[in-house]
């Protein structure tokens, strides 16, 4: 019999710490499945951000390195430019890339550092306890805001594919989302195409990843990938926000 | 016919591939508990398992294998 599907070498045998139906697991393949088909997952190095993805230094089977809360692109800025040859990736939340890390995420982004960020959003606080996030959908409940996010109070949350694809310094920016087997792979080909973008220098490279929390979301496994494509998307659109390969140049 | 395995140690029960399968031949199988005190998700029809991978490709903890 032929192996159809196996897990990636990409990844060690720890077992990953995340809450039953959480997707941080599928797009952690993800990442590791595109380093190896792209044979520069032996000579990349991964920063782990703060928050649920805390322990993702354990998970990948390459160099990891731990920022400072909200630090990942600065820090990979640095291995970057000490190791130009090598693979350098982000892997940070919401809480985590847009909100204490906002300065730095903007920063890297706009200085077009050659780095792949993987951010994923999954519009609350994850690892603290569920509180609203700059994400967190107006009306969504969180525990900071049981009555519901209130715009005329809080905010409205932050779009950060739409926001950094109006610099100059990012190359490709895309919004993907893990809720169904299409989706995944479309996510893991935007994986693919953002670290084969950084590999031929052209600029810094970010995919957005629309994820669940069934545990902060007071949600089944299944009704938070529902909740995903209801409420999420329409608020995130899917899709490339910027791409300087593409016919006619940047989008 | 293809082989569906799941870790059972590392299934958590979140029941992600049962509504990824197009053959609806994934089910949590509720006559066990794992170590972590998870039931685990299982094939319970293998004959009629067309080797898709889609339940592997959904699994948040990367614990199905799929054979064909």
């Amino acid at each position: 019999m032929a192996v159809v599907f196996q897990k990636t070498r990409m990844l060690t045998d720890k077992p990953f710490h995340y809450c039953p139906g959480c997707t941080h697991g599928i797009i952690h393949r993800l990442a590791a499945e595109a380093m190896e088909e792209l044979g520069i997952g032996d000579t990349a190095i991964g920063v782990a951000p703060v928050g649920c993805a805390v322990f993702a230094y354990d998970y990948f089977n390459c160099d990891m390195m731990e920022a400072a809360h909200g630090r990942a692109p600065a820090v990979a800025t640095g291995i970057k430019r000490a190791h130009p040859d090598r693979a350098v990736f982000t892997y940070q939340g919401d809480g985590d890339l847009a909100s204490i890390g906002t300065a730095e995420i903007v920063h890297a982004a706009t200085r077009g550092e050659r780095i792949t960020v993987l951010f994923v959003n999954n519009a609350i606080y994850g690892m603290t306890g569920g509180q609203m996030a700059p994400t967190t959908l107006p009306g969504q409940v969180t525990t900071t805001s049981p009555y519901g996010r209130d715009v005329n109070h809080c905010g409205y949350p932050v779009r950060v594919s739409e926001m950094l694809s109006t610099l100059n310094g990012p190359a490709y920016i895309e919004r993907v989302s893990v809720h169904d087997v299409p989706h995944i792979r479309k996510a893991k080909a935007a994986i693919k195409k953002a670290f084969q973008l950084q590999m031929e220098g052209k600029g810094f490279t970010l995919v957005e990843i629309l994820s669940s929390c069934p545990t902060n979301w007071g949600k089944t496994p299944k009704e938070a990938l529902d909740w995903v494509v209801s409420d999420m998307m329409p608020n995130y659109p899917l899709g490339v926000y910027k791409d300087i390969t593409a016919e006619g140049g940047a989008k | 016919m293809a082989v569906v395995t799941v870790n059972e140690d590392i299934c958590k029960g979140c029941g992600l591939c049962i509504g990824a399968c197009p053959k609806k031949i994934m089910e949590i199988d509720t006559s066990h508990l794992n170590r972590k005190g998870y039931h685990p998700a299982h094939c319970s029809a293998p004959e009629s398992c067309i080797g898709c991978a889609f339940c592997a490709t959904m699994c948040p903890d990367v614990a199905i294998t799929v054979e064909k």
